[in-house]
């Protein structure tokens, strides 16, 4: 596997010998290493994790209750939550046709150019947040294609540009350009955790399928959907944690208009910007909880897949 | 029926499934990041020099570069240290340590930003005991306190947020679950045949553990520092909030692009994001040739 930033499920399945099995004496560390080293992980682990966590709660509830719940429900809070739910509705579902999709063609078949694509798909990780918002900028902004072919003076299909035109269809600085660099950055999410677990599982039980009459759908949906089920599951709960979080890309193609084309993290920087310390942190402790959430349910999901 | 002959499966849905990769890979992917690339070519080659290496940007790839580098060290060090007592010992709260490794990855970079920066500021946590003006401080870490009388450290003109510290800081955040997740599974599987045969031939502990079971963690460490040296140099949200990103100083070239989009600089964004791109591809196509070389040499 290239590049991944995620432990896919297939890795951590596999049997843990040398973490249950006692080890023997001559392969023991002595008590005092032992104490060391567990004792500099649990404070570099609090220092840098556990610590912010803890930070995001406190500061949230600074003011007291009621303040954290007056800064969750102020209008343009709720407006905020509204748009990150809407893009989240687009580019989970987007990714996790795609994903599914993908890892069908590149699990069950072989072609030329298989790892090229396998590579390909892994790109998005590659791209910092902020040129993945600026591409997007690029290509539909009032200075990039979009916008020169809607100036052009003799354009391709000039019936096209007359009917955009007339629409006046903003994308970026709009919620559609929001919606494609949260797409964009939240790509290979399912795609990467269900291509080894597909591997993994061959595609023996899917022929024995077809062979006793089923049609290919039925062979997916009955055969193939049961074996991939946790490795789905847990690649949407990974794009989904990304695509409500995702802050630099969507800062630049948003339009920074309050109640209108901004998310929660782009809300929690705000009001972060303009003091309201409280109110951001507010905030911020709802995408704190989704965390905390995600975790859980990737541990669970972790011990399903492995039992 | 297939597009392609070499095709051995009888499943169905090769043309459907790979069709659609390709157009949604092309259509989100491709296309719009091959947007940035012909921009580039559009520039003239003065144009190009100018827009991306002004000492202004030329500042913001050294803190980008030096910061990434030394938080991936850190993360490497430290990484190791995590991956290794979460595989080899047993304490309480472990598994809650292990599910938390993975924070970087779930919480939004924003909110980490924001946390990182009330705890290392002046008033925070961890800042207060840093801040020169601070009784703490004065107990502790200045040249007269503790620390100094003992060490002879004096410490009164570090500062965590609002400076590159605080570049490193955030960077060592993202950093931390890269290293540990490709170095774990490779602790798990290591035999412990190896190190009961070292042990047995004699090698001292310390022996065993670095003439043995470093040189098998080697490239997986490698692959984790590249992964978190990569993301560390495209990182936007959690650096931003905890760097005050002063020019010259502490912006970071992620930053830099979107000021110059702020000034409706299309080209001088275009031209960094293209050096920042082309950055990022080189060090995940060395990942990947680590990735093929250690495998290679498993195989063996």
């Amino acid at each position: 596997m290239s590049a991944s930033p995620v432990s896919t499920l297939a890795r951590r399945r596999r049997p843990a010998a040398a973490a249950t099995a006692a080890p023997p004496r001559a392969t023991h560390d002595a008590p005092w290493v032992r104490w060391l080293l567990i004792v500099t992980a649990l404070g570099f682990i609090t220092a840098f994790l556990v610590l912010p966590l803890a930070a995001v709660f406190t500061e949230a509830l600074r003011s007291g209750a009621g303040a954290y719940l007056a800064a969750l429900a102020d209008p343009d809070a709720l407006a905020a939550i509204r748009l990150t739910l809407l893009t989240v509705a687009f580019a989970v579902p987007a990714n996790l046709v795609f994903g599914v999709a993908a890892a069908w063609a590149v699990a069950k078949f072989d072609f030329p150019g298989k790892s090229l694509l396998v590579t390909l798909i892994d790109l998005p990780f590659a791209v910092s947040p902020v040129i993945a918002g600026l591409i997007f900028v690029l290509v539909f902004g009032l200075h990039g294609w979009l916008g020169q072919y809607l100036n052009a003076a003799d354009p391709w299909l000039p019936a096209l540009r007359d009917w955009l035109a007339a629409r006046d269809i903003r994308i970026v600085f709009a919620t559609p350009g929001i919606v494609l660099a949260t797409v964009f950055v939240t790509f290979p999410f399912v795609a990467r955790e269900l291509i080894p677990v597909m591997q993994t599982q061959g595609s023996d039980e899917e022929h024995a399928a077809l062979t006793l009459g089923a049609s290919g759908w039925q062979t997916f949906r009955r055969v193939t959907l049961p074996n991939i089920k946790w490795g789905l599951f847990y690649g949407v709960i990974l794009c989904n944690a990304r695509a409500m979080g995702e802050f630099g890309a969507v800062s630049v193609v948003s339009g920074h208009i309050r109640g209108e084309t901004n998310t929660m993290p782009l809300h929690v920087e705000i009001l972060y910007n303009e003091y309201q310390s409280a109110a951001a942190f507010s905030v911020a402790s709802l995408l704190a909880l989704l965390a905390i959430v995600t975790l859980v349910a990737k541990a669970i999901i972790e011990r399903q897949a492995s039992a | 029926m297939s597009l392609f002959r070499r095709q051995r499966s009888a499943l169905p849905g090769l043309n459907l499934t790979l069709g659609f990769t390709v157009l949604y890979l092309g259509l989100v992917v491709l296309l719009p990041l091959s947007a940035a690339f012909i921009r580039a070519f559009g520039m003239t080659w003065e144009e190009f020099g100018a827009a991306v290496a002004s000492p202004r940007v030329l500042a913001s790839y050294r803190i980008t570069f030096l910061a990434s580098l030394a938080a991936a060290l850190v993360n490497m060090v430290f990484g190791l240290v995590v991956a290794w007592v979460l595989t080899r010992y047993r304490f309480p709260g472990k598994r809650l340590v292990d599910a938390l490794v993975d924070l970087p990855f779930a919480l939004p970079t924003a909110v980490a930003g924001i946390a990182l920066t009330s705890i290392y500021a002046k008033n925070g946590w961890v800042g207060a005991w840093l801040d020169p003006d601070g009784r703490m401080f004065q107990k502790f870490f200045a040249h007269e306190g503790l620390l100094g009388r003992l060490t002879g450290l004096d410490l009164s003109g570090l500062k965590l947020a609002y400076s590159e510290t605080g570049v490193f800081i955030a960077l060592t955040f993202i950093g931390l679950p890269f290293v540990v997740r490709t170095v774990q599974p490779v602790l798990e599987e290591l035999d412990p045949g190896l190190e009961e045969a070292s042990a047995t031939l004699g090698a001292s502990r310390w022996k065993t553990v670095t003439r043995v079971v470093l040189p098998e963690v080697c490239p997986a460490l490698i692959t984790g520092f590249a992964l978190a040296f990569a993301r560390a140099l495209g990182e936007y949200g959690s650096v931003v909030f905890i760097s005050g990103n002063m020019p010259m100083r502490t912006e970071i070239t992620p930053f830099l692009i979107i000021t110059r989009l702020g000034e409706y600089d299309y080209r001088g964004a275009t031209a960094i994001a293209v050096v920042l791109l082309l950055a990022s591809f080189v060090l995940l196509l060395l990942v990947n040739l680590l990735q093929k070389w250690s495998r290679r040499h498993h195989a063996v």
